[in-house]
């Protein structure tokens, strides 16, 4: 049992390729993150903007992308582009995707946060001089990322998870690079130390969130 | 052929279409199944686990947050992985669907859990102390007073995160499960052309764009009222 799951030698073994992709991991989620906040703070602006023909669309995007399952999305653009002529590569592929998928799920997160600053506020932030552009900027969004903090949080989490979606299109983060490792030993120990890794990078702020829930839920 | 008519040839072919739309709709039919699957088990595990963890035997419940931290810690796919390549080790073999099945259950179990035991938590002790008081026992309080007001709470957050998990029955196709996309994907190699694709995203569509409405319909109707 120990010799199949956790053996040694293959530990050693595996140990600079699984660095190798705990590194690509930590680089895919630095540029994904930023690319879904990017996507969600434009959907939430946009959001802002009362017309019947920016909100009805907006809405359409929104559940769209929500109801694609984000792998779908991934082999759709990996798979799909290169008969138009477009050959992103598995990078390219991950951006677009995860810009579009957790876009739309920060998007809702951000709209709720912007709806529960009050009024109030954008009118006094005018009123003392701001443009609408200061206000929203320094006086709406710090309130409104306050707000949902602890659901912008959970997000990033299920972000971070989402990026094991890369080793579908070989790219060389972490479970890619556990699946080639163990692939090359035929024993399944680097999936378990890759296992270890996603536990140890992630349980904190599952431990976190897990408090901040309770939490919330208990003051109402 | 203009470019358009290229476009079309290329993303809506007729022919490929009507050849591999039994092999969609097959597709399809793995998925209901497999999503239906998950969300039973997951759910009524993750309400047994919650029920367990009000009875406050200290060690198990320990145990009980380690587990459900781990499994929300690690992304659904190296789960699914996990299972369906390390379990042959032991001479244990599963299939691709039931790796996924077990895999996303699992993972369900544990969010769900973690829901349901907020809204215990979060129903007021006075409830617990007067059912008490009437003669109920512990069993009865927790199952008829204090468990019927929890659900109302939950069922917001219970079905945003339902609803995202299930998709998750799409990784099933990096293990062979025949569902959706692994049948358009191996008609896109068998056929090399991205129609199929085309026709697989349209049955997600159908599947999932009524359960996110629904579902946008239910947080507005069980929403929070402070």
């Amino acid at each position: 049992m120990l010799d199949t799951f956790f053996n040694i030698e293959i530990m050693k073994a595996a140990w600079p390729i699984l660095l190798a992709g705990l590194g690509n991991t930590l680089l895919l989620s630095a540029t994904v993150v930023p690319l879904g906040l990017l996507g969600g703070l434009i959907l939430a602006l946009l959001a802002r903007l009362r017309s019947p023909w920016v909100r009805w669309p907006l809405m359409a995007w929104v559940d769209f992308f929500r109801a694609f399952p984000p792998l779908v999305l991934l082999i759709f653009l990996y798979a799909g582009l290169p008969f138009i002529g477009l050959e992103l590569g598995g990078f390219g592929c991950v951006a677009i995707a995860f810009f579009l998928n957790t876009g739309a799920y920060y998007g809702e997160i951000l709209r709720a946060g912007i709806d529960s600053v009050p009024s109030g506020q954008s009118e006094a932030a005018r009123s003392t001089g701001l443009s609408a552009t200061q206000t929203m900027a320094w006086v709406i969004l710090p309130q409104a990322v306050r707000n949902v903090l602890p659901d912008l949080m959970s997000n990033t989490l299920e972000v971070v998870k989402l990026t094991a979606l890369g080793s579908v299109v070989a790219m060389p983060e972490l479970l890619f690079q556990a699946r080639q490792a163990q692939s090359l030993t035929y024993n399944p120990t680097p999936i378990v130390v890759a296992a270890l890794i996603y536990f140890a990078l992630l349980w904190p702020l599952v431990r976190l969130l897990s408090r901040l829930e309770n939490r919330a839920l208990r003051t109402g | 052929m203009s470019s358009w008519e290229r476009f079309l040839d290329t993303f809506f072919n007729a022919r490929v279409m009507a050849k591999y739309l039994p092999d969609i709709l097959y597709g399809m039919w793995v998925t209901i199944e497999l999503a239906v699957l998950v969300v039973i088990t997951g759910i009524a595990s993750g309400l047994l686990l919650a029920l367990l963890r009000a009875a406050g035997i200290r060690p198990l419940n320990w145990l009980m947050i380690f587990v459900v931290d781990v499994l929300r810690a690690l992304p659904p796919l190296v789960i699914i992985v996990l299972i369906y390549f390390g379990l042959p080790s032991v001479d244990i073999a599963p299939s691709g669907f039931v790796s996924t099945w077990a895999a996303l259950a699992l993972v369900l179990m544990a969010f769900s859990e973690e829901i349901f035991w907020s809204g215990i938590t979060a129903v007021p002790r006075g409830q617990w102390e007067a059912s008490r008081s009437t003669g109920l026992s512990f069993t009865q309080t927790l199952l008829f007073v204090v468990l019927p007001q929890a659900l109302r709470m939950t069922i917001p957050p219970l079905t945003s995160r339902t609803i995202a998990i299930t998709k998750g029955t799409a990784l099933g196709s990096v293990v062979a499960v025949s569902e959706i996309l692994g049948q358009a994907s191996s008609a896109v190699s068998n056929s090399y052309n991205p129609s199929p694709l085309m026709l697989g995203a349209a049955a997600y569509l159908v599947l999932f764009i009524p359960v996110v409405v629904a579902g946008r319909w239910v947080e507005t109707r069980f929403a929070w009222k402070k």
